[in-house]
């Protein structure tokens, strides 16, 4: 099997901040938050979380109607991602098109909106007859994916990994394989998800979303604080451009950043709750597949949802792996959690780091947790030279995965 | 309904399902050339003129013979007609 290095050269980003890396770094820099109260949400029996981060301003016609009658929003933001990840790297149009490009881009589920939509039409009569042909198209599991080939005229491989909080990592990382092993020589790769009451439920009944907050929702998610209270379901869609470093070379692109590590396990110990054992060995073979020691890495972007459970596993692994002196920190403080798209969103974000001299801390972390107090949180913006990442993110399912991000040196 | 009624009712549907001009939109428009439509546009328009004159009209060997938005008038007008006949 030929080995190749591979490097990022585009980034598409449509956060809750809105559109674009700039607008990303822009609110984390600043130490601003995008969750907001949610009055829907108030007016559904049972829900105790009243608050998400939704992405603004986004006009869905920029796409043509063609193309766009087959997507739901999540399709949208993973399109218009796409799109700016391509311009950003100055892909021409045969490079696009002619099969030297491929697209690894998941989501959590099809879109669950345009489910309850059908469903709920159905369900009156018991009737199709009033079913639209490109509602199939909405509700695939590969709905991103397939959409982004369909709007670019991609022809080169096609995949949707689905693997709920871990999806845009594992994107990420099998499709760096696919371009290390040679069958690829640029990547479309990451996630997308849209919100959905359905997605707040599912963490609101396992106890575990955010319900102390719902009238002051900048303070959370607090990954690491004393007072977290759960997750803050977000949404949005981060892409990268993946290439194969000769490529990139040959056309004199700007790099912005290496992949050179990657690694996604399962966690049979629970289908809901983290190990911190399982994390660290997922870490660890991360670090082997770069042939970086853990001394090497100058920071870890946790996954840190600001559940209870999971923010003292992974405070546990990274202090297993790492000892107490690395920085870590989480951006879901200032995101919420975007699901299969908080992969790829942070993963750009600590590109950014990487290539400015910086690392971001985690917003709404005050009063540090004694059991997830044995690591170097970052709680204030520090400037130090940054040349290895680790990234991780864990899924329910027990799906984990970290990917080891490097400064590109020749 | 008169017969221009029918007429306004369809062009305002279509235009509003698939995004057109309303003022561009003739007798003679063409459906696939003109107005850039496919195969899962048809089935949508279908639904559309389904819901707009309360008919069902999926199972008519004469759709499959439409070509343009005068055809479509004519269609719907006619079948309308018929409608008030059996009532």
């Amino acid at each position: 099997m030929q080995l190749r290095r591979v490097v990022i050269t585009g980034m598409g980003i449509i956060s809750p901040f809105g559109r674009g890396i700039g607008t990303l770094m822009d609110g984390l820099v600043e130490g601003r938050s995008g969750v907001v109260n949610v009055p829907e949400l108030a007016e559904i029996v049972g829900m105790r979380t009243r608050v998400a981060a939704l992405v603004p301003g986004i006009d869905p016609k920029e796409i043509p109607r063609k193309f766009r009658r087959s997507m739901s929003s999540m399709s949208v933001f993973a399109t218009l991602a796409s799109h700016d990840a391509v311009a950003q790297a100055g892909l021409t149009e045969a490079e696009v098109t002619g099969g030297r490009l491929g697209v690894s881009i998941g989501s959590t589920v099809g879109s669950p909106q345009t489910m309850q939509d059908f469903f709920r039409d159905f369900s009156i009569d018991n009737s199709l007859e009033r079913m639209k042909s490109t509602i199939f198209f909405h509700i695939m599991n590969h709905s991103c994916a397939a959409n982004v080939s369909q709007t670019l005229g991609i022809t080169g491989r096609i995949l949707s990994p689905s693997s709920a909080c871990s999806t845009s990592c594992q994107a990420v990382g099998y499709a760096a394989e696919m371009i290390a092993g040679g069958k690829q020589d640029f990547m479309l790769c990451g996630g997308a998800d849209e919100f959905h009451p359905l997605t707040s439920a599912t963490f609101d009944v396992m106890n575990a979303a955010s319900i102390n907050f719902n009238d002051s929702p900048t303070m959370t998610p607090r990954p690491f604080d004393r007072d977290r209270d759960g997750v803050v379901c977000a949404e949005g869609s981060g892409i990268l451009l993946l290439e194969a470093l000769d490529s990139a070379l040959a056309r004199n692109a700007t790099i912005l950043a290496e992949i050179s590590g990657f690694a996604t396990t399962s966690d049979p110990a629970s289908i809901a709750n983290p190990n911190a054992a399982n994390i660290a060995h997922c870490m660890n073979m991360a670090l082997l597949d770069a042939g970086v020691t853990p001394a090497e890495v100058d920071y870890v972007n946790a996954h840190a949802t600001s559940t209870e459970q999971g923010d003292i596993a992974e405070s546990e692994a990274v202090f297993s792996v790492f000892g107490g002196k690395v920085p870590t920190s989480s951006l879901k403080g200032n995101l919420g959690h975007a699901m299969a798209a908080s992969g790829t969103l942070e993963l750009a974000a600590c590109i950014e780091m990487l290539r400015n001299g910086y690392l971001l801390p985690t917003n709404n972390l005050e009063n540090i947790d004694p059991l997830c107090g044995q690591i170097q949180h970052v709680q204030e913006l520090i400037h130090i030279p940054v040349n290895t990442v680790i990234k991780n993110n864990f899924a329910l399912g027990g799906v984990n995965s970290s990917i080891i991000l490097r400064r590109y040196n020749q | 309904m008169t017969d221009q009624e029918i007429v306004e009712q369809i062009n305002i549907s279509i235009a509003k399902e698939f995004e057109l001009d309303q003022d561009t939109l003739t007798p003679e428009t063409t459906l696939f050339e003109d107005m850039g439509l496919d195969s899962l546009d048809i089935v949508d328009l279908v639904i559309v003129l389904e819901a707009a004159f309360s008919f069902k009209i999926r199972e008519e060997e004469a759709i499959r013979k439409i070509q343009t938005l005068g055809d479509i008038h004519t269609f719907v007008i006619n079948k309308k007609r018929e409608q008030e006949n059996k009532a």
